[in-house]
């Protein structure tokens, strides 16, 4: 059955088409015909409200404007610098990390709530998930992904090549490699 | 309309009135105009900001305190951000290098908004006539009101409150900014000079140090 002809040489077009043709198909043999206008009423409503309250507050009160009114809040002080910062990306990394292991947390921890009635069985998947977790630790560990901040010997052999020099340096602090 | 406050297990205050039709519908339905109840909503909810300059805070900070309870008058809730204070507090002496900073925070918060002006510093310069201090704050920014004292006792800083709510509550300002005259009609704030001279003036013994 084709419902509509469309012109599927572009791969884009094409994934719209067989999405249409399968939401059609699936309109066509179910039963189920939901009501469109309530959701169309209760969409309106809530744009109405919001755009009433954000434009009935705008107007309400009184204005004024000063030479630092309208300026960011800092102190008192003039404030300097941009919030355009250039964050390092090791942040992302870790943030990344905390959601990992947070969730499987989660996972542990809904494991301790039933433990007696997860038996064995239950004890041994957790085994293994917690192996799994460890593997992916040391693994994470191994390729430096939790090291922060910059390498120090490494910056300073880089530094020494950059001028042309002998290395002629000791490692003082042993917990740098 | 009548308004009274019951204390606990005060007998008379449960058995007071009739309990009849009107006087229930009196008790729960208030008539007034939208100027007068935004009005009574500021005077009994303004926030000052969180804002100090010398001794005169340790005063102004003290009357946040249980023992004296800025929070009776609604004046307790220290904002952070001139945005969202009502009332900034001059509380110590103005010096040149700080006075642009105090004219900053008054121009970033948002109106309606209101200053007292707390201490001899911030009111004249107190005893600093130096080449380093603002003779009064009122110099170079508007004053509400003006508390002496050198420093206030926080019962002075919340009679000044008390007299700032006064004025709030008898203001009259624009609801808005695009309909309607826009002036803000103040009245004339009481001159405590001349109100509490008589009081004032019959102090003339000094009771001695060892009985207060």
């Amino acid at each position: 059955m084709q419902p509509y002809k469309i012109n599927c040489t572009k791969s884009s077009s094409f994934v719209w088409y067989s999405f249409f043709h399968y939401y059609y198909r699936i309109m066509q043999q179910s039963a189920y015909h939901p009501l469109l206008w309530p959701f169309l009423v209760y969409g309106l409503a809530v744009v109405s409200l919001v755009s009433g309250i954000l434009l009935i507050s705008w107007f309400l009160g009184e204005r004024h404007e000063e030479h630092a009114t309208d300026e960011a809040y800092e102190g008192g002080i003039l404030a300097t610098g941009t919030a355009r910062l250039r964050f390092p990306i090791h942040f992302y990394i870790i943030a990344m990390f905390f959601v990992i292991f947070d969730v499987e947390a989660a996972f542990i921890i809904s494991w301790a709530i039933s433990i007696r009635s997860a038996g064995w069985a239950g004890y041994l998947t957790i085994l293994l998930f917690i192996g799994v977790l460890a593997v992916v630790l040391l693994y994470v560990w191994r390729i430096g992904a939790l090291d922060f901040g910059p390498d120090g010997p490494k910056l300073l052999k880089a530094y020494y090549k950059y001028i042309k020099k002998p290395i002629s340096y000791e490692v003082v602090d042993q917990q740098g490699k | 309309m009548k308004w009274w406050t019951s204390k606990v297990n005060d007998p008379t205050g449960s058995i007071a009135g009739n309990s009849s039709f009107e006087e229930t519908f009196q008790k729960s339905i208030i008539l007034t105009n939208m100027e007068s109840m935004v009005a009574w909503g500021r005077k009994n909810s303004i926030w000052p900001f969180n804002f100090g300059l010398s001794c005169c805070y340790v005063e102004m900070a003290t009357s946040i305190t249980s023992k004296y309870d800025s929070a009776r008058f609604g004046a307790e809730v220290i904002r952070g951000s001139p945005r969202e204070a009502d009332m900034m507090i001059i509380a110590g002496t103005v010096f040149i290098k700080m006075a642009p900073v105090i004219k900053r925070l008054y121009e970033q918060m948002m109106a309606p908004r209101w200053v007292i002006s707390m201490g001899s510093c911030a009111n004249s310069g107190g005893m600093y006539d130096i080449y380093s201090v603002v003779q009064g704050v009122d110099k170079f920014m508007p004053v509400d009101v003006y508390v002496p004292g050198c420093p206030p006792r926080p019962d002075a800083f919340l009679e000044g409150i008390l007299l700032l709510r006064e004025q709030v509550g008898k203001e009259k300002r624009p609801l808005n900014w695009v309909i309607g005259p826009q002036g803000i009609i103040k009245p004339q704030g009481p001159s405590m000079k001349e109100t509490k001279r008589s009081e004032r003036m019959k102090m003339t013994e000094i009771s001695e140090p060892d009985r207060v």
